[in-house]
Parts: structure tokens; C-alpha cells; sequence
């Protein structure tokens, strides 16, 4: 399975991505520059963390409107999946490929911290591996993770299971205490509609060795994997 | 011609940071401040367009990236030495 | 332009902050008036901040050689090797003035400017970690500087992309009007990849990268060299606006740049910006340098020479290329959107000759500028309010009358109580290398692809310093030292920030002096070197100096990273013993501070000779694997760190720990004193720990056992303090955030 990892001017977490990817999982995975719109050779995309643009204007919003990421409907529409976390879940909604806004943390702090998360949706292919009701841990790292969308969106994301992870308690709770950025319903990452796209505020490349604390992060890969038939296709729902 | 574009979030949206400057207000004895709304001005000068294909244009940049309709609204106006 | 520049005379030279001797001596050296341009580079390299000139005597008696330290003082940062291919660069900063002016941009860009100067030198920034030091916490002017500062250190640091390890954070009312925000940057390089500030190489181009130059920060550095008066709230304009996104940017085209070979030599543009830079970078080559100044981008409308050459805007670079191999460079820069422009070339004739569109505004010697500002040897004098200290006894208070209940103020003390709050504002695992995150004594990163892992701590206990600076500063090398150890590391070299008052005075110079005198007599003993560091003077406000405060950012290697260790009780029933010396003191104690708002008395002594054997003692124990946690004593004494051991992990434990009868409990309990080391070892390993502590000859004993859910102290058999764990847990959580929000 062939990865590619996205660098924008300000990204982050690519070196780490690229290191998980091959070191821990020992997939082929290259980089993929901003401005590259051939992405034939991918099944799979990672739009990693960090500060593109320096996230000056709004998180995401101008990388949101990049080369790449305006190249990323059509490779989905071929077969790709993308999976973006921290500042590429914000990328996605600002690109419009997934709902929703992340708005600045309600403690008005940048937060990094374990957090506990709840599988509310083991049918995709981010998380064919994991039971639903399944609690992990992985951190976060942000200043602006508060997932927000407008009543009819979010009714939308629950009637169309689209909801992935919620912030949970150690035991699987929704506890006001364990939502480290105030997100509308406990919203940790959620789906498109085809369930080919995921968006996560937490890291789960810092969730991928014993030596970092926890290898949770490793299950979202390892749905991956298994989900990629033969035929180069993902199984989906 | 100049222009200033203010981008402010939805009537309804929480917003973190007036509450929280509204506190901090309240604690200086400004205890009058019923609500604050906090939003960005963002000062544009542009190159040889009349003022109705500017404001067009203008409109344009809102809504593709300076404002997020999902949780902003934005208003334009035009500003002197224009 | 230079038609429209003011006439130099002295009055103008002492306002810019040179004194009229110096001005009779630039006259001399130059053989004329100098021009308004020359003037403003005089003033800056001349300025105490750049040139030492307080300092230098004082700091040649640091020890800086060993034959693992590849770059030694007077770099962009010290480099020690870490064997293999691989070396490791640090350096600590003070960005102290700035922050009071401004707390979140001037702490954002003070970690800015250190991360510049590792990535000077070729490396990658694997961490940083601060040192910051506030008036009391209850004065709600210390809330707004404390929420400035560390949001200011998250932003940039996050935005950057590199983890902040730990750091300190303590309070004074001496710090009041001048906290101190230090900032130390860790960088990791290929040793035959090390670029240094050195413009080699006559012909050879001089290109600017990075940001574009305007008005900030013009004379920072003479700011940085003047105590504050009441106006100095109002004295922004000189502050400089940090872009992260840039020196993100900045780094890795930098990296990808020296990746090409193409480039000679490399010097960040900090403090007296590119003054600084055309003139030290040929100064240390034996070269000089020629630069046209129209050609360096620029911001602002109508800059004058005077102000391109003195501006300290962020996030630029000064380089030298290989003639030829220009283009190489540019196209790095071009990828990463930074501008590279030649602005000069490299000369032989060892003078900066710096022209505005052809017409010379600048002519002179670069060792004028760079090396022959003046030396001082102020006079020195021990303050008369040693005597007072030094007489105070402790034990002439009354003692604690109930020790439960001092356990639990000092636990929730903003001095000991956790710096969660801080630290979870910052991003700690970015670069997936951290293997223990802020919390324990030291953090520890990994170096993937070996073994290997590195620990880095900052240390300094000021009211020790106070009190005895020669001892006080001694014991802030070994407290570092220590951390190191208690981790399983080996130190390998450290760098200072020395923070004191105004130099003129000779009472600040004596605690300067003295204490500078305490790092090299611990260095020398511990054989650690100094490879770098900073001086801030001039840290006072109407005539209150702030206590004399040298951190010490340490570095140690631990050889195999499996054999590192954190301070937290694991096991129920592992065994408790403390390693090394009784002598405690409460002479400068964070409980004689708590209990009784008192700063005075004597410190414990200090014996270099068994501090060393201990932390080998320490090391060695946790290489054998016999111990699951060890924990330096340090504020609080031998009671809190156990309290720390049990409430800092991922789980709360208790103890039982049981100690001899004691005329005066509350000494015991909370007397601090160096060289001690709390560790916890499996039932079935303290065989093995007795004869490795045989085999070291070091005072040690067994106090106690780890479990229950609660923390026992009994003294003689006696029950001096019982308190429920989660108590100590509550109170040390919640006790920061209490205090500061």
C-alpha cells in the first residue's frame, strides 16, 4: 500500500508520518509537495499536523485552497483515501471535503495532552480493526480543535454515521471534563459521506511505538491495510 | 482603490474570546458591557478597478478564503482615497 | 543621505550609550569622527549585550575543554559530540527586557532568536525548554506577564514544529519589575555537516535570507544593556514581532541549502542585527566584508543606512556562499517563497565597508567592531547585607506544629506545585523522539536510528545564590548534574544564562563574580564543560535588583535509552532508600519561604568530591537495573520529594517512610541540602543495591516502602505526618492554577 504524505510550507508532522509509515509499519510512503496534482501513485494520502501558512488567516484555510488539496476529489473519486489529522482535518473542512468548522479551543489555550477517544464507527476503512464502544488513547496538540457545525450538519453526520471519534472518559464516557477543546458533541474526527475521507484533531502517529507512550494510533493504519483488496480498492461501509 | 472587509462569526456562534475580554472587562469595573463580539478587519488596496468590479471581486475573495461561511459572516465597505 | 544625517558629537555618543572614554577611544582607533552610521555600530557591538564588557574577565575562569566538546564559547552555540556520526548543539538565551515590555511577542521572539542559533550551525532544533522567574503570584500584574510569556514560548515554539521539554518556573518579589524569560535550544547535526559563523573566503558572496528588514527593534541591544525607569512600559517601539511560519520556513531551507555544500558560513541576524552580523562573521575569519545596503529587502518606506544596519527584525540570516554556486542557494530559497539577495562579497582587507547606492556610510576594521570593545574590571565588594543573612538561624523559629499541614502548603506552593498548566500549552512530542515528557526531573528525548537518548534540564535555585552566590551557583551545576543522573544521563556539557543587576554597582558585580567563580569550581569538579551561554545584566527596576540568578541548562547522554529512568513510585512494595548525605539546612528553603516569608540564613555545605560519586552511584544503580524510580531533592526537602515520587506519576502511590528521631522535625523533613537522591527498588533488588552502594563508599540508607494510599512519615517511631495521597495529589495539581489564574 503506497502512502504519501503531504508537506505545505509550515507542516509539521510529515517527518513523523513518513517515519511511522515506514519504519514502525514498513509501507512504501514518499512526501508530496503542495503543489503536486498527480497523485496516481497513492491509495493513500496523509494530510499531517503543523501550521501551514502559519495558519495566520483562519487554520487550514489557505492550504485549504492549494494544488493538492484541490487535486484530492478526484483521487478520491478514483479509489484514494485521505486521512487528515490535527491541522489537516482543518485543511479538509476548509477545503469543503469534509463539514464543519474547528474554531479556536474554548479554554482559549493551545492544548497538548493525552486525550481517550470513543469508536462510534468500526465500518470504514480507518477503523475496520477497532470494535465500536472501543476506547483509545492518543494526544492531541492544538490551539484550535473545537469542532463546529450548524444543527441540520450535525444531524446529518449522526443519522449518516459519519461521526468516527468522540473525547471520552478512560472508561468510555462523554464527560464535559474529557472534551479538551469544548467540541460541539464530543467530535474527536469524523467522515465524508463515502466514508473515504477522515478528518482527526488527535495524532495518531504519536500514538505508534511503546517507547511514545501507546500504540493506538497503530489501529487506524492497521484498518488501513486490511481494508485495501486486492484489486487496489478500498472496502468501504 | 482601498476597502475594508470585516469578518466577524455568526450571530449565535459562541463566541470564546469576547466572552472571555468581557470578563476581563467586567474585573476593570467596565461592568456596563452587556455582550462583545471580536472579529478581524482586514484592509485591502487594489489595483486599477472601478468601485462596482472591485466590490465584485471583493466578494469573491470572502467567500473562496477570507471568510469561512460555516461559521463567519463578512460585510464590505469602501474606504476614503478611494 | 548621509547629507541628512545627524553630526556625531560626544553628546550624541552618550546617548547612544557609550561613555565619553569610549567615544575618545573609537576616535583613536579610527583616526577620525565617526560617521552617524559608524556610531550606531559602535554603540551596538560596543553595548554590554554584545560585547561582554563587564563579564569577559570574570567568564575566562570557566572551564570549556574536553575532548568531546567540538565547539566551545563564542559560536552561535556550543557543540559537544555525542559519538558516532552525531553531534548535539545547545545554548540558553535571555530575552528578559524584552518580555517586560511586551510578555508574548518578546518570550516568542526569544525563542525564536535561540532556535536561529542552532540552526546556524547545521542542525535540526529537537527541543527547547525555559527558564521564567515572576514577582509574587498573588499580584495580578504577574498573572497578565505569566499568561503573556508562556502563550508567547507556545505559539512560536508550536508553530515552529519542535517540543518544549520543561524548563522552571518560579516566583520572587524580587522579579517584580524584571522577570526573566530564558529560552534554551537544542539542535541535533551530522558532525561533518557543521557550519559556523565564519565569512571565509575573499570573493566569496554575502547573501541575506529570510524576512524583510524594517524599523523594529532599532537598538535593542543597547536597550538590553540599561535598567529600567519608570517610562519603560511605555518604550515599545522597539519591540519585534515574531513570525514562526517564516523561521519554519527559514529552517528548512536553510537545511536543504547547507545540504548542497554551497554555503561557507552562516550567522543569525539577533541582536544588532546585521551590524552584528558584517562584523563578527569576517571578524572571526580574519576577513573583512563589503555590503551595499540598498540591496537588502526591505519593509518600510526610506530606511537610512543607519537604520538597515541596526534593525532587529526577525527571522534573517546572513550567509556567505562558495563563489559560483549562488544560484545553488537561491533556488532553496525560491522553493521555500524566502528572499536570497547578494548584498556583498567577502574582502581580505579585514574592514567592513558597508555603501547606500555606491556612497561609503560605513569604513571600518571589523576587530574594531567585533573584538576590541573595552574590558572592565569594576571594583567589587562584598554586600553588608551578607552578614545579616548569614546570621539569621533558622532554628530559632518555632518549629512546624504540625508538619501534615506544611507538607501539604508546600506541595501546593507555586514554586513546587506541578507546572502542568504551563507545560500543556506547549506541544512536548512533535519529531516523535520524547521519551519522558515534562514532569520528571530531566526530559529525555531519543536519537533515532541509535540507541541513544539525550536529557536536558534548567536549573537554579536563586535564593541560594542569594544567600552564598560562590556555593549557590556551585550547587545549581550540581542540582543539573543531578537531574541528569537521576535520569540514567551522563552530562556532557552545559550552557549558563547568568542573570543579574546592574554591573556598575560593585555589590552585583561581587554576587557576579562569586557565583561565576561557583559554576567553574562545580564544573571543574563534575568535569563538565561550558560550551556557551549569555549574560543579562542590568535586571533592575528603580534601583531593585532581582536576586543573582545563573540557570544552567545542562545536556547528558544516556548510552542506552532503555536505561533511562523518571522520578515517580512504580511497584507497591518496592523499597524506598535515600541516597547521600543528612546535612540539610533550611537557610533559603522553599519551606522557611512558605511557612514563614523569610529569605535569610546559611545553606547546607557542599561536597563536590560525593556529589559526584553519588550521581554515579545513581547512574550506575539505574544501568544495573535495580531501581524503578529516583528522584532528586531539591525545594522542599527529603519529604516533598517523596510526596512528588508518589503523586507525579500516571498513578497515585503511597509510602511509608520511617526516619530517625530528630531534635528539630521540621529540618528533617524539609531542610534542603544537595547531593541527596530519593529511589525506589524492587524488594528483590536490594541486595544488589546495598553492595553496588558498598562498592561507591557513599553515605546512603533504607527509608521506607512504596504503597497504601497514603504518605506516613514517622521520625523515631513516632507519626509525623500522615496524609491521605490523593490529598497531596489535589494540592499539588490544582496548586499553580491557584495561584496564577
Amino acid at each position: 500500500m503506497k502512502f504519501g504524505v503531504v508537506v505545505f510550507p509550515g507542516t509539521w508532522s510529515d517527518c513523523d508520518f513518513h517515519y511511522v509509515i515506514s519504519e514502525v509499519l514498513h509501507q512504501p510512503v514518499s512526501y508530496v509537495w503542495h503543489r503536486e496534482t498527480n497523485l496516481a501513485d497513492f491509495d493513500c494520502l496523509v494530510l499531517p499536523g503543523g501550521f501551514s501558512y502559519g495558519d495566520y488567516l483562519r487554520a487550514g484555510a489557505v492550504a485549504g485552497r492549494s494544488p493538492v488539496v484541490e487535486a484530492l476529489p478526484d483521487f478520491v473519486a478514483r479509489g484514494g483515501v485521505v486521512l487528515g489529522s490535527c491541522n489537516g482535518f482543518q485543511i479538509l473542512c476548509e477545503a469543503k471535503l469534509l463539514p464543519g468548522a474547528l474554531m479556536r479551543n474554548e479554554c482559549l489555550q493551545y492544548r497538548c495532552q493525552s486525550t481517550y477517544l470513543r469508536v462510534e464507527n468500526a465500518e470504514t476503512p480507518f477503523t475496520r480493526a477497532l470494535r465500536p464502544g472501543q476506547v483509545l488513547r492518543m494526544p492531541i496538540s492544538h490551539g484550535e480543535g473545537k469542532f463546529y457545525a450548524d444543527w441540520e450538519t450535525l444531524r446529518a453526520l449522526k443519522d449518516k454515521h459519519q461521526i468516527v471519534f468522540r473525547y471520552c472518559t478512560e472508561d468510555g464516557r462523554l464527560a464535559k471534563e474529557a472534551n479538551p477543546n469544548g467540541s460541539l458533541d464530543h467530535i474527536a474526527g469524523l467522515v465524508n459521506e463515502d466514508g473515504t475521507v477522515l478528518g482527526m484533531m488527535p495524532h495518531p502517529e504519536r500514538a505508534a511505538e511503546n517507547a511514545m507512550g501507546g500504540t493506538d494510533g497503530l489501529l487506524i493504519f492497521h484498518s488501513l491495510l486490511g481494508s485495501l483488496v486486492e484489486d487496489g480498492s478500498f472496502l468501504k461501509r | 482603490m482601498k476597502a475594508r472587509v470585516l469578518v466577524r462569526l455568526k450571530p449565535g456562534i459562541l463566541d470564546v474570546q469576547g466572552a472571555s475580554v468581557k470578563r476581563a472587562l467586567a474585573g476593570l469595573g467596565f461592568t456596563e458591557v452587556r455582550d462583545i463580539r471580536i472579529g478581524k478587519v482586514i484592509d485591502l488596496e487594489l489595483d486599477g478597478l472601478d468601485a462596482a468590479a472591485a466590490r465584485q471581486r471583493i466578494d469573491e475573495m470572502c467567500a473562496r478564503l477570507l471568510a469561512n461561511p460555516v461559521i463567519e459572516d463578512f460585510t464590505v465597505e469602501s474606504l476614503p482615497g478611494s | 543621505m548621509p547629507g541628512v544625517e545627524p553630526k556625531v558629537t560626544q553628546e550624541l555618543a552618550l546617548t547612544h550609550g557609550l561613555t565619553a572614554e569610549e567615544y575618545d577611544r573609537i576616535i583613536r582607533r579610527i583616526g577620525r569622527e565617526p560617521t552617524f552610521t559608524e556610531l550606531g555600530l559602535f554603540s551596538a557591538l560596543w553595548s554590554e549585550h554584545c560585547a561582554y564588557k563587564h563579564s569577559r574577565i570574570f567568564l575566562r575562569g570557566l572551564p570549556s575543554q574536553a575532548p568531546h566538546v567540538l565547539q566551545g564559547p563564542g559560536e552561535n552555540a556550543g557543540i559537544v559530540d555525542l559519538g558516532g556520526d552525531l553531534a548535539l548543539t545547545f545554548k540558553i538565551e535571555s530575552h528578559n527586557h524584552p518580555s517586560f515590555i511586551e510578555p508574548f511577542q518578546g518570550a516568542a521572539t526569544g525563542v525564536g532568536g535561540i532556535l536561529r542559533d542552532i540552526f546556524t550551525m547545521g542542525a535540526r532544533p529537537i527541543a527547547i525548554l525555559d527558564s521564567l522567574r515572576f514577582g509574587a503570584p498573588e499580584d495580578p500584574k504577574t498573572r497578565r506577564l505569566i499568561d503573556g510569556v508562556v502563550s508567547g514560548i507556545s505559539w512560536y515554539g508550536n508553530c515552529f514544529g519542535v517540543p518544549n521539554l520543561g524548563g522552571e518556573v518560579n516566583f520572587g518579589p524580587e522579579y517584580a519589575g524584571n522577570p526573566l524569560v530564558n529560552a534554551m535550544a537544542v539542535g541535533l547535526v551530522r558532525k561533518d555537516r557543521i557550519l559556523r559563523a565564519r565569512a571565509e573566503g575573499p570573493g566569496n558572496p554575502v547573501l541575506y535570507v529570510g524576512a524583510k528588514t524594517g524599523r523594529d527593534g532599532i537598538h535593542g541591544a543597547t536597550m538590553a544593556s540599561a535598567t529600567f525607569d519608570e517610562g519603560a512600559e511605555e518604550r515599545r517601539p522597539t519591540v519585534q514581532v515574531g513570525d514562526p511560519f517564516t523561521e519554519k520556513l527559514l529552517l528548512e531551507a536553510c537545511l536543504e541549502a547547507m545540504q548542497t555544500g554551497a554555503i561557507v558560513g552562516i550567522q543569525d541576524m539577533g541582536a544588532a542585527g546585521l551590524a552584528c552580523a558584517c562584523s563578527e562573521m569576517p571578524a572571526r575569519a580574519g576577513t573583512g566584508m563589503e555590503v551595499e545596503l540598498s540591496r537588502v529587502p526591505q519593509r518600510e518606506l526610506g530606511m537610512t543606512p543607519y537604520e538597515i544596519m541596526l534593525s532587529e527584525s526577525q527571522e534573517r540570516m546572513l550567509l556567505v556562499a562558495a563563489r559560483g554556486r549562488e544560484a545553488e542557494v537561491r533556488r532553496v530559497f525560491a522553493k521555500w517563497e524566502l528572499d536570497a539577495v547578494e548584498i556583498g562579497t567577502v574582502t581580505d582587507d579585514g574592514v567592513l565597508r558597508a555603501r547606500m547606492r555606491g556612497e561609503v556610510v560605513a569604513e571600518v576594521p571589523v576587530t574594531a567592531l567585533a573584538d576590541e570593545a573595552p574590558i572592565y574590571e569594576r571594583p567589587t565588594v562584598r554586600p553588608d547585607w551578607q552578614d545579616a543573612l548569614e546570621a539569621f538561624d533558622p532554628l530559632t523559629l518555632p518549629d512546624a506544629a504540625a508538619p501534615g499541614r506544611a507538607l501539604l502548603a508546600l506541595m501546593g506552593s507555586p514554586t513546587i506545585a506541578s507546572k502542568e498548566w504551563v507545560y500543556r500549552q506547549y506541544d512536548q512530542q512533535v519529531g516523535i523522539n520524547t521519551l519522558v515528557l515534562p514532569g520528571s526531573d530531566a526530559g529525555v528525548l531519543r536519537i533515532k536510528g541509535t540507541p541513544m537518548a539525550v536529557a536536558l534540564t534548567t536549573d537554579c535555585n536563586a535564593r541560594f545564590v542569594y544567600l552564598d552566590p560562590r556555593r549557590g551557583a556551585a550547587m545549581a551545576v550540581a542540582e543539573a548534574a543531578r537531574n541528569l543522573a537521576v535520569s540514567g544521563a551522563r552530562p556532557l556539557g552545559l550552557t549558563d544564562c547568568l542573570n543579574f543587576g546592574s554591573p556598575e554597582r560593585p555589590e552585583i558585580l561581587w554576587q557576579f563574580k562569586e557565583a561565576v567563580a561557583g559554576i567553574a569550581e562545580a564544573c571543574r569538579a563534575l568535569e563538565i564543560p561550558v560550551v556557551g551561554g549569555n549574560v543579562s545584566f542590568y535586571n533592575e527596576t528603580l534601583g531593585q535588583a532581582i536576586l543573582p540568578t545563573p540557570v544552567i541548562g545542562m545536556a547528558g547522554l544516556i548510552e542506552d535509552a532503555e536505561c533511562r529512568c523518571t522520578q515517580w513510585f512504580k511497584e507497591p512494595g518496592d523499597r524506598v532508600a535515600l541516597l547521600g548525605p543528612d546535612a540539610v539546612s533550611l537557610g533559603g528553603s522553599e519551606y522557611l519561604w512558605t511557612l514563614h516569608r523569610t529569605l535569610a540564613g546559611r545553606l547546607a555545605p557542599l561536597d563536590l568530591d560525593l556529589e559526584r560519586t553519588a550521581q554515579e552511584a545513581c547512574r550506575a544503580a539505574i544501568e544495573a537495573g535495580l531501581v524503578r524510580s529516583a528522584h532528586d531533592c531539591s525545594e522542599g526537602g527529603l519529604t516533598v520529594a517523596v510526596a512528588e515520587a508518589c503523586v507525579s506519576g500516571p498513578a497515585t502511590i503511597g509510602a511509608e517512610i520511617g526516619l530517625p528521631a530528630a531534635p528539630r522535625p521540621d529540618l528533617a523533613l524539609f531542610g534542603e541540602g544537595p547531593s541527596r537522591i530519593v529511589v525506589s527498588v524492587p524488594a528483590d533488588a536490594s541486595r544488589a543495591l546495598e553492595a553496588l552502594m558498598a562498592e561507591f563508599a557513599i553515605p546512603w540508607r533504607w527509608i521506607g516502602v512504596v504503597g497504601g494510599e497514603r504518605l506516613d512519615v514517622r521520625m523515631g517511631g513516632e507519626l509525623a505526618v500522615s496524609v491521605p495521597v490523593m490529598q497531596i495529589a489535589r494540592e499539588w495539581r490544582n496548586g499553580f492554577e491557584r495561584h496564577v489564574s
